[in-house]
């Protein structure tokens, strides 16, 4: 709606006014009891100053900002005159006489409608219904201390809607936290929910008992808007006029809407009221809103604001420095000076709080803490964004879609990655399953960096030197498998589709997620480390990703590994079950790569493919290989992305892909093409050391081959009658397997944990030593 | 015990004074006053060394009291000082060394939010409570 004009006695009555209703002198809020009293004594009926109430949008945001009193009074006026009320006659009806107010301390408003007289022009632009600097507030505090209380409730409830603020967006519904009364119980601030308009109200109920019963039904007719205050007070900002600007239509509709909703949820949210327990729970809503204005500021939603930025955007909202400077410190979760989007939503949340009278915590509550997994989901958007930016960064796979999805849990996320990332690697040989760390986004993010980078100077090998535009589209045609917050690995993996793709890529992002190997799945954020050569050296198998991934010609995805026949003839579990711990074995040393590439390969046809190879190659030797062998069949476990959301999530990879030559891939994968149907198994990275274990390296696609083909073979051998029971039978014990791999990948990602530790402790060490030459 | 943090020359006006017994809350601050003098000294005499985690151990004891004041100044010359009982035998030099590493890191964080102006008195409530709980240690 268009901002609102007053003229200077209607400023000046209504600026008096407000003082008079800000019975706690927030200069911002007019308290609701008062403010029900004066509408009260405006003496017009209910139904009108419902209406009103609605309209200047305190019931939406639940309390009456200065802008929304204004606005109410001037309806008030309105409605006195007899003229309809419409948002839009706010600023079109000129020569208004001041609203009067009969009630006892209406004598005293009339007495200051006295004092101002009513200037028929608008010569005071007010637009933008921006409170009046706080030094004006008080001044006639003293006179109005009427005893306007009895009348409060009622009137606050429905000054509740501020009609300034309808943002362009649909605001969150933010909590109505009642802010006056719910300071009035005290304490119980934080307890109320902020999510729901419900509680809000019950506990202003209880606040004013007297008047409760009277505007309560009034109320429970203005569901609580499901605006935030917040949106008012950022309204209020000058630049903000856009927000500002409530269209009447919308306004109207926005009521009307809220209001037919509100009379059946508000007396539900009420019941339920004391059943919300997290005051700090962010609603769809809001966070919805939160994301929006974030994505003003920065529209990379993985990206950081900084803190300037934040500073100028939480300053719009009036809220004093101190408490704005508390909220940053609360919601900064990593202390980098700069807010990621979960930061973001968290202080945004956390000012709309506070403005709407909650006092702000100690800590930052559980709710509002950036999950994890979010942060993972983050920084794996960015990866997959920027792989196809073709930053060479590692990509997730995973699609972005699902990337953004806060607060995903992190094992769905865990998995999710697995797949895509042995499906993209299918160039690489190696596939070094990525540990996922679970730290902040920004330290996890960087690390990552790190150890790409590092990992990727660190291996001479060809596939290193993967090329990053390869990778985004890998990413690109990656399946839906999401990698984890190891980025490297998504690099190579998030091309599973692309199986023709270079093995090179394959080895890069093997590399990479080899550097990533480093990063342990702890939760805390200790400083990346410098980027480490990747163990995936020694381990690096000769996995050959070209060669594995080359054959099948058939299977473009996969690239399958070429089995190479010097694999040492293993007893080849008949089913799927060993395939992929066969298929490590098999595969004299590459073996991640392959295993991840064809994993993210979609899959099918690879795993024919490679099942059959690994008949050949592999026996029931899986346990007794290395730890390798069990984590490159885990990769190998390119099961159907669809099976990815399942457990098994081995990021491998690493190293191996160095090994790779990415263009060989070994024909011996050349299994026939048939298109597996192994029950879809998470896509596993391997661990680059554990490529690095491997004896044979030849092939990249060794791995992933063999895993393939067992997969493959799985189906392809029981052609029979059982060939239903043997494919379950082969599916279990391919999971087994999986556990197994998924097991020692964990042992080993662990190991690589304490190695990254014990590089950061040295590192400290050298720091120490440094600082006494810091000048002064 | 008594923690603050001057600014950085030439206001050296305290940023931030904290101290645990509350009582003779003034003296503590003359004694950090005083002891500023004694800190320019030895960063002046130091030259390159920038931070000094360790000095000022006053000569001065009080017949009734008798305190140790350290002192530590950052790369941007804020100077922490810290008064500690001498009665309080148990509070080793490393002790020290540890607190002020964390009343720096919990400076640094301080510094990060873009709502804190360089100069500005520190109100920070997670400040606050570092410094509270720290200085619970000591005591």
């Amino acid at each position: 709606m268009e901002g609102l004009t007053l003229s200077e006695a209607e400023q000046r009555y209504y600026c008096d006014l407000f003082s008079y209703c800000d019975t706690e002198s927030t200069k911002k809020v007019a308290s609701n009891g008062r403010v029900l009293e004066l509408f009260r004594a405006a003496q017009l009926p209910n139904d009108v100053v419902m209406q009103i109430m609605e309209l200047c949008g305190a019931t939406r945001l639940g309390y009456f900002g200065r802008s929304q009193f204004y606005i109410a009074l001037k309806l008030v006026a309105v409605a006195q005159s007899g003229l309809p009320l419409r948002v839009e006659s706010l600023n079109t009806v000129k020569d208004l006489p001041l609203p009067r107010f009969v009630v006892s301390k209406n004598e005293q408003e009339s007495r200051h409608t006295a004092l101002y007289s009513s200037d028929a022009d608008n010569p005071a632009s007010y637009s933008g219904v921006i409170p009046p600097p706080p030094g004006r507030i008080q001044v006639k505090k003293g006179s109005v201390s009427h005893d306007a209380v009895q009348q409060r409730t009622s009137t606050d409830q429905q000054e509740s809607t501020s009609p300034v603020v309808s943002p362009q967006q649909s605001p969150p519904t933010s909590p109505h936290t009642w802010r006056k009364h719910s300071r009035h119980p005290s304490g119980g601030n934080n307890e109320r929910p902020l999510a729901g308009p419900g509680p809000f109200w019950a506990p202003f109920s209880e606040a004013q008992p007297g008047s409760s019963t009277s505007s309560d039904p009034i109320w429970s007719g203005h569901s609580p808007p499901p605006h935030q205050e917040n949106w008012v007070s950022f309204a209020d900002t000058p630049p903000t006029s856009a927000l500002l600007a409530m269209h009447p239509a919308s306004v109207q509709d926005q009521t009307t809407v809220r209001t037919v909703a509100s009379a059946t949820t508000t007396n539900e949210i009420r019941r339920q009221s004391s059943s919300y327990d997290d005051p700090w729970k962010i609603t769809d809503e809001q966070r919805q809103y939160y994301v929006n204005q974030f994505k003003t500021i920065q529209p990379d939603l993985n990206g950081f604001i900084p803190g300037s930025a934040a500073k100028e955007f939480f300053t719009k909202s009036k809220l004093p420095i101190l408490e704005l400077s508390h909220i940053w410190e609360l919601s900064d979760f990593d202390k980098d000076g700069a807010l990621t989007l979960d930061e973001f939503c968290a202080a945004f949340h956390l000012v709309v709080a506070r403005k709407n009278g909650y006092d702000l915590p100690e800590k930052l509550p559980e709710s509002l803490m950036p999950k994890l997994i979010d942060l993972e989901d983050s920084t794996v958007i960015p990866v997959i964004s920027e792989v196809g930016e073709q930053t060479g960064e590692v990509g997730y796979s995973s699609s972005p879609a699902e990337a953004p999805p806060s607060k995903s849990p992190s094992m769905p996320s865990l998995n999710q990655t697995w797949p895509e990332l042995n499906q993209s690697s299918e160039d690489t040989a190696i596939v070094h399953p990525v540990p996922i760390r679970m730290t902040p986004s920004k330290i996890h993010m960087q690390e990552m960096e790190l150890k790409r980078t590092g990992s990727d100077h660190a291996n001479p090998t060809s596939p290193l030197l993967v090329k990053p535009p390869d990778l985004p589209e890998e990413n690109k045609m990656s399946s839906s498998v999401k990698f984890t917050a190891g980025n490297t690995v998504t690099d190579g993996y998030s091309s599973s589709d692309s199986y023709a793709s270079d093995p090179e890529q394959i080895g890069s992002t093997v590399t990479r997620q080899r550097s990533h190997s480093g990063t342990s799945p702890d939760n805390t954020a200790p400083p990346p480390p410098p980027p480490r050569p990747h163990p995936s050296h020694s381990r690096s198998s000769s996995l050959d990703m070209n060669r594995s991934f080359s054959v099948t010609p058939g299977q473009q995805q996969a690239g399958v590994v070429a089995y190479p026949p010097a694999v040492p003839p293993r007893p080849q579990p008949s089913q799927g079950a060993g395939p992929h711990v066969h298929r490590p074995v098999d595969a004299e040393g590459l073996i991640a790569h392959t295993s991840t590439s064809p994993q993210q390969i979609p899959e099918q046809p690879n795993f024919a493919d490679f099942s059959q190879f690994e008949a050949f190659a592999v026996s029931g030797v899986n346990k007794e290989e290395e730890d390798e062998i069990e984590t490159h069949s885990e990769v190998l476990q390119v099961e159907k992305p669809s099976d990815s959301a399942s457990s098994l999530r081995v990021a491998k990879a690493d190293g191996r892909v160095e090994d790779k030559a990415p263009a060989n891939v070994p024909t011996s994968a050349g299994k026939g093409t048939t298109p597996l149907a192994p029950p879809p198994k998470p896509i596993r990275r391997r661990l680059k050391s554990e490529d690095e274990l491997r004896p044979e390296a030849e092939e990249h696609t060794q791995k992933t081959g063999v895993i393939a083909a067992v997969l493959a073979s799985q189906p392809s051998i029981p052609r029979s009658v059982g060939k239903d029971k043997k494919a379950i039978q082969a599916s279990i014990r391919r999971n087994k397997e999986t556990n197994t791999v998924l097991a020692r990948l964990n042992s080993e990602l662990q190991q690589q944990l304490k190695d990254v530790l014990e590089e950061r402790i040295s590192l400290e060490v050298q720091l120490e030593q440094l600082r006494p030459f810091s000048h002064l | 015990v008594l923690v603050s943090i001057i600014s950085s020359p030439p206001q050296n006006y305290p940023l931030y004074i904290r101290s645990v017994p509350t009582e003779n809350e003034l003296k503590f601050h003359y004694t950090v006053h005083t002891s500023l003098d004694v800190v320019d000294e030895k960063i002046s005499a130091m030259g390159k060394a920038l931070v000094d985690q360790r000095e000022l151990y006053l000569g001065l004891l009080y017949p009734t009291e008798d305190y140790k004041v350290y002192g530590y100044v950052t790369n941007s010359k804020v100077k922490f000082v810290m008064v500690v009982d001498s009665s309080n035998t148990a509070l080793r030099d490393n002790e020290i060394r540890s607190m002020f590493r964390k009343l720096h890191n919990s400076y640094t964080d301080i510094m990060c939010n873009p709502f804190y102006n360089p100069g500005d008195r520190i109100h920070s409530r997670a400040f606050d409570n570092m410094v509270n709980s720290m200085m619970m240690q000591v005591c």
